[in-house]
């Protein structure tokens, strides 16, 4: 596993970029922040197909959704606590009820945006938009994800919703490694027996770091990287459920209604009995802190996903 | 009840036909000065009184809708579709379309009846308003109401999206128009001058948004409720070329809407000083019919008066 830190804003940026030259009808809009969505890149590059909208988030949304009326694919980005609670109703009435081809990407989702506290750290954006019919959600895990995302999110009909976080991340794979890679299909990351730990976004790095220590203690895990939070992978959680009979499910979200609760709804309606575990932000608003303190302070680090495991095969 | 709302309503009257207009003056008339063919608006009046006709048979059979506001929108939107948008039944996806959003969705009884009329549904469906299992939803619906351009009813939205259409329109040097009618109760939401702004700011002249300015939301007067005025000098004080006129004088609609689609460089409101009910006696001004439909025998007697007035018109002709 390489790793060489990128950061996924930049990937969002560039890939912005490049799909602006195959589509001419692909237009951006932001709302005061396209230094740190990187949508500057594109505005930069493309000025005419970039719409400043100011910190006016609600008028933002339903434009897009008007200029989507007119065969354009706008691509609509600010932080992700505002992407998505900030403008709930806009969302539902003008993308998902309307079945607009909108395509929201958030930054700074999760509690690594840090400093800037509870109010910035969006942890309940991935229930928020999971909930809404019509809607598709991802959480990539790496630049090179977040790049073939934001491809299908271009190439592919619909509302969407996608969320990185603020932070360089670790590169987990190569662009061939995600040739095929395709909406509503997890990856297999890493092969394993005793446990499937199947992660979404910043966390697939953290349970990859934590995989190598569980080796340690004889324990071998299945990571599943579930970039697609809906519609999520049945087939794949069955499998994992059945092949190693333990889950546990890690974002750096809410426990509640986000990948934990779509993988605890199919283990329960499949009937299929399996030691299982969520692990997240529990029901809690965090606080200001360096990422890595958060990460130790509300369990989400390697060591804590190693004891969590640990203590989820003891059971 | 309405004592308030029949002040403006008569401040209104006075101000129309005593030919004194404050903002007239200060602005100067700047229409086109020629009166309408007179065979045009008697017809487009004619099909106004049809389309209440079809309003209040709705929301009778529905048993439930919203007839105050519906009443109201008829005349704009009467002229809009019957006259001065350039739209085409046949083609309701056509990409150099003149596009109409209805922002205040709970009117929809007033547009699903426009468009049924223009052609763009079987007018038989309008009988099953509101039932299920038919096209025509509550409020509007985008993807499976044909001519319906956005899916509206949760005020607010409708001038942000005619916003992103008129910026389409924009940057495909298009030459189509977007109107976009708002309810004046509608624009206590905040989200209605993100737009107001935004629209202003990229100079949107080929955006026209209609205010339906009949003074009365549910909870009251508008001015009790959250005082809007000075209405006028707010849309102006946004960038915004503003008109002010009698909203159910088809003639001066018609006139308004062209003066707003050869202003240049600032997008254009047009103020309808509007009655809530208009059209049926009992209604009028009066808030009780904001939400409620009609009786039984309140159905009767607003069929009764529109085909004294539809005889009166026809006869005028």
């Amino acid at each position: 596993m390489s790793k060489e830190m990128v950061n996924p804003r930049n990937a969002y940026g560039e890939t912005l970029v490049e799909l602006g030259k195959k589509h001419s009808n692909l237009v951006v809009l932001d709302a005061d922040l396209s230094k740190s969505t990187k949508t500057i890149m594109f505005a930069k590059k493309y000025p005419e197909r970039f719409f400043e909208m100011g910190i006016a988030e609600a008028n933002m949304i339903s434009a897009a959704a008007g200029l989507a009326s007119c065969g354009k694919i706008p691509f609509v980005s600010t932080f992700a606590v505002f992407a998505t609670g900030r403008v709930y109703d806009q969302i539902r009435m003008d993308v998902a009820y309307s079945n607009a081809n909108v395509k929201i990407f958030a930054t700074h989702g999760g509690i690594s945006v840090g400093k800037d506290g509870a109010s910035h750290q969006m942890i309940e954006d991935l229930a928020l938009m999971r909930v809404l019919p019509n809607m598709t959600v991802f959480a990539p895990s790496d630049a090179t994800q977040t790049k073939k995302i934001v491809q299908l999110m271009a190439e592919t009909k619909g509302p969407m919703y996608a969320r990185v976080g603020r932070a360089d991340a670790p590169l987990i794979y190569k662009t061939e490694d995600l040739k095929d890679m395709k909406i509503g299909r997890g990856l297999t990351v890493k092969d394993g027996d005793d446990i499937s730990i199947i992660a979404c976004g910043t966390m697939v790095n953290h349970v990859l770091d934590a995989r190598e220590k569980l080796l340690k203690d004889g324990i071998s895990a299945r990571i599943i990287d579930m970039h697609t939070i809906k519609p999520i992978d049945t087939d794949l959680i069955i499998k994992c459920a059945k092949e190693t009979g333990a889950i546990l499910t890690a974002e750096e979200h809410s426990v509640i209604g986000g990948l934990g609760s779509a993988v605890a709804e199919i283990l329960a309606e499949k009937g299929l009995t399996c030691r299982f575990k969520r692990l997240g932000v529990n029901d809690i608003f965090c606080e200001s802190g360096a990422p890595a303190d958060l990460f130790e302070k509300y369990k989400l680090n390697a060591k804590h996903i190693v004891k969590t495991t640990s203590a989820l095969l003891e059971q | 009840m309405g004592n308030r709302a029949d002040f403006y309503t008569n401040y209104f009257y006075i101000k129309k036909h005593s030919g004194v207009c404050f903002h007239l003056l200060i602005n100067g008339w700047g229409g086109t000065l020629k009166p309408y063919d007179e065979e045009v608006i008697k017809k487009l009046d004619i099909i106004a009184v049809k389309i209440r006709r079809h309003v209040i048979e709705m929301l009778y059979r529905a048993k439930s809708g919203h007839p105050g506001g519906s009443l109201s929108a008829v005349d704009a939107i009467v002229a809009l579709y019957f006259h001065h948008m350039n739209d085409n039944p046949k083609k309701p996806e056509d990409p150099d379309r003149d596009r109409f959003i209805l922002s205040k969705g709970h009117a929809a009884p007033t547009l699903y009846a426009v468009l049924a009329e223009c052609g763009y549904f079987d007018v038989k469906e309008l009988k099953r308003l509101r039932e299920i299992n038919s096209i025509l939803q509550g409020h509007p619906v985008s993807f499976h109401i044909p001519g319906v351009e956005a899916s509206t009813g949760s005020l607010g939205h409708g001038l942000s999206f005619a916003n992103g259409i008129a910026l389409a329109g924009k940057a495909d040097k298009k030459k189509y128009n977007v109107y976009v009618m708002l309810g004046d109760g509608e624009t206590d939401e905040g989200q209605i001058w993100e737009a107001a702004a935004v629209a202003s700011h990229y100079r949107l002249d080929n955006l026209t948004a209609l205010l339906d300015r009949n003074f009365l939301q549910i909870d009251g007067n508008t001015e009790d409720v959250l005082r809007l005025e000075s209405v006028y000098d707010r849309w102006s004080s946004f960038g915004w070329h503003v008109r002010e006129i009698d909203g159910h004088d088809i003639d001066q609609i018609l006139d308004a809407l062209q003066m707003a689609d050869d202003h240049k460089n600032q997008p254009t409101m047009i103020i309808l000083n509007t009655v809530k009910g208009k059209g049926v006696s009992f209604m009028e001004n009066n808030v009780d019919f904001h939400g409620v439909p009609p009786n039984e025998m309140e159905y009767k007697l607003a069929m009764s008066e529109f085909d004294m007035l539809l005889r009166k018109l026809e006869e005028a002709s």
